[in-house]
């Protein structure tokens, strides 16, 4: 019986470039000599720093407890020596309060853990340090609490991977498809949510057909293959493809009463819960022309950039960009020092022949942003307004729903950096906000 | 034909009339009593709207002048003759306000400032600071991407051959907009007649901060050590004048990298000591 594919209306349809990395098993990245970890990587407040220089720390060991609701705890990804918290890069580009850890070279680096009292699920997933693994690193314990008066009926969990190049959602759902599972069961029972989905792309069949296998029995959890298309990732298109739901203007996924959580984080809740681990690795896909050796590997956090692309023969030479991220929605990275953070799902190296260095040319008023905008606003005539500095003319276009996924650029005969001044938008909106209430 | 066009033009004007008499009766007993000196001053203010007295705008001004609130003085973009007729008109003294003008704290130019990354995106400041905080090695530095120039109103800001801001302190009103549109805050207003800058912004100590740029300001301390006590204090890696009155040009002729400037008399904006070229 044929099934209609769900999807979303508009999107893009770039080039894939997983096949060098999707077909290999995932890899543990030995142990270098020294770790970074920020104490901001994630939405919220910064942790609290618990640790001095000098100090010995066991992989595992809580370095930094969470400051506030919206803030989680740092571990230390490997056992050895504080020998420094300071300012250190950040894949952001700012310098951050970091916590920087020697390794022990005699140590077995076995990770000594205990699975928490899940009485509290909340508190331990706080503490265990574990956020939004996708990219945008927003601590998942906030979206195990309901707001008052709020009630989830479906948990959506996201194995899309629509970034291309980036295959670590793919491998860990093939490799860990149980844990998966099992977090997903563990989010729906603490939410009280009566229907689980897991919505992937269709290009990542084999991991489709496991899924299925394995809820086969289960008649609340649901495996929904999703059309391949960009940004079919994003939230708001998920649920949209998935649920068939819209998520209001200047609403979250709850008010809808849908929870939404990326494989990587589902799969960590599982770990804790089982084994007790918090979220001190995670796996990052190391690819693009200028990497010798593409493949996906498991980093502890607070690995320097360097010696992971150093791991896979990267040439430098030839490396012109470093992407942390997809090449869609991903950040240019010009400091190789900076750390692998909690929220960094892929590095992409690339060289002369991908990255685009087009001038710009004057808008042709062809229309195809506006086909390409997954949330139906107008890049072109949003673009305008950033040029002029029309910042109210932006708030009532509703300029803020942009998520920035780039498929305007992408498009764009005329190569007119339209993401970027969108963002420069938002940035503008942000700054009149904060000068009004003065 | 006829009877239908004369009724046609009765209506019209008689509703004309109407509204006539009505409009008439409004402004005899509803209107607002306006002092007759505002339009007046108004006329007389530049009309540039710029902000620098304070108020939002030339009308603004205009009327906080007539409540007694404001100096003629605190337009800084009037010439001084204008300052002069206003308050002849007002009947007031002109005042005196401290001119101050804006000051770029960054001496990181091209050449001077490493690239840690070349950056090919949109031209505007604001726009790199938000990759990666732009593409220099050093994260507080000025981005040479003229936003502020754009930005001036009043054209005092042209890029100089180092690529940096440079404010024409003769042009620059202090009317805050290079201030606002820095993406590093890297401007502040400061009087006119002060010319002791930092010329740095980095947080960063010793070769951390040398390392991203030739002219970073490693806070080794030598400017507040040799500047006479309570004038200069360091502050976050960075020296402070604390003490705008009582500063000399001692305090910068041990500075090894030119972080800390004494501007010229002549100009008030070519920095005296040249800063020394990347090697």
């Amino acid at each position: 019986m044929m099934q209609a594919v769900a999807g979303f209306r508009h999107g893009v349809h770039p080039r894939e470039h997983k096949t060098a990395t999707n077909g290999i098993a995932v890899e543990r990245m030995p142990f270098v000599d020294t770790y970074t970890i920020p104490l901001s990587q994630h939405i919220g407040a910064p942790s609290l720093c618990l640790v001095q220089p000098g100090q010995l720390v066991v992989r595992g060991q809580m370095i930094a407890a969470p400051n506030g609701f919206i803030s989680t705890a740092q571990h230390a990804p490997v056992t050895g020596e504080v020998t420094a918290v300071e300012r250190r890069p950040h894949p952001t580009g700012d310098m951050v309060e970091t916590v920087v850890i020697e390794t022990d070279p005699y140590d077995d680096q076995h990770i000594r853990a205990v699975p928490p009292n899940t009485t509290d699920l909340v508190q331990a997933v706080q503490n265990a340090g574990i956020v939004g693994l996708g990219g945008a690193a927003f601590p998942s314990h906030v979206k195990l609490t309901l707001p008052e008066g709020k009630h989830a009926e479906f948990v959506i969990i996201n194995g899309c991977e629509c970034e291309p190049y980036l295959t670590c959602d793919h491998r860990l759902m093939l490799e860990q498809a149980e844990d998966v599972v099992d977090g997903l069961r563990l989010i729906m029972n603490q939410l009280g949510a009566e229907q689980g989905y897991i919505g992937i792309e269709e290009n990542k069949g084999d991991a489709v057909d496991m899924m299925i296998d394995l809820t086969l029995y289960m008649e609340d959890i649901h495996i929904v293959p999703l059309k391949v298309k960009y940004p079919q990732g994003a939230e708001k298109m998920l649920i949209d493809a998935v649920l068939k739901r819209e998520v209001p203007v200047g609403k979250l996924p709850i008010d809808i009463e849908v929870v939404s959580y990326n494989v990587g984080s589902t799969a960590a809740m599982a770990q804790l819960v089982k084994n007790g681990i918090p979220l001190v690795e995670r796996i990052v896909t190391v690819t693009g022309p200028a990497v010798g050796k593409p493949r996906n590997l498991i980093v502890p956090v607070g690995t320097p950039i360097r010696e992971v692309l150093d791991y896979c023969d990267t040439d430098y030479g030839s490396m012109q960009q470093l992407v942390l991220g997809g090449p869609m929605m991903g950040q240019a990275q010009k400091d190789l020092d900076a750390p692998v953070i909690k929220g960094t799902s892929g590095l992409l190296a690339l060289d002369e022949c991908t990255v685009a260095r087009c001038a710009e040319l004057p808008c042709i008023r062809c229309g195809r942003c506006l086909e390409a905008c997954p949330m139906f606003l107008n890049p072109s005539r949003l673009a305008q307004m950033v040029r002029a500095g029309w910042v109210e003319e932006l708030t009532g276009a509703h300029q803020t729903n942009c998520f920035e996924c780039g498929a305007c650029s992408y498009v764009c005969p005329s190569h007119i950096p339209l993401v970027q001044l969108m963002r420069l938008g938002k940035a503008m909106i942000r700054e009149e906000q904060k000068k009004r209430p003065a | 034909m006829a009877a239908t066009v004369t009724t046609a033009i009765l209506i019209m004007t008689g509703i004309g009339l109407i509204f006539g008499v009505v409009l008439a009766v409004a402004w005899r007993f509803l209107r607002v009593e306006e002092d007759p000196r505002l339009d007046q001053l108004e006329e007389m203010l530049p009309g540039t709207n710029c902000g620098a007295c304070g108020t939002p705008g030339c009308r603004a001004f205009a009327q906080a002048l007539l409540n007694g609130e404001a100096v003629p003085a605190s337009c800084t973009v009037s010439s001084p003759a204008e300052i002069k007729r206003i308050a002849e008109r007002l009947g007031v003294d002109a005042g005196s306000v401290e001119r101050r003008v804006a000051r770029l704290h960054c001496g990181g130019g091209k050449g001077l400032a490493v690239d840690a990354a070349q950056y090919l995106g949109l031209s505007s400041c604001r726009a790199a600071a938000l990759v990666n905080g732009g593409g220099r090695a050093c994260n507080w530095g000025c981005l040479g991407l003229a936003d502020c120039e754009e930005a001036c109103t009043f054209d005092a800001i042209s890029m100089n051959r180092l690529n940096l801001p440079e404010v024409d302190p003769d042009r620059c009103t202090a009317c805050n907009d290079c201030v606002e549109i820095c993406p590093k805050d890297l401007f502040t207003l400061e009087p006119v007649g002060q010319p002791l800058v930092v010329a740095c912004n980095s947080p960063l100590t010793g070769p951390d901060a040398r390392s991203g740029c030739a002219v970073a300001c490693d806070a080794c301390g030598r400017c507040v050590s040799d500047a006479p006590e309570g004038v200069l204090a360091m502050k976050d890696g960075l020296p402070v004048v604390l003490d705008p009155e009582r500063t000399t040009a001692d305090a910068i002729w041990r500075c090894p990298t030119g972080a800390i400037q004494w501007l010229s008399p002549q100009t008030r904006s070519q920095p005296e000591k040249e800063p020394a070229e990347v090697s």
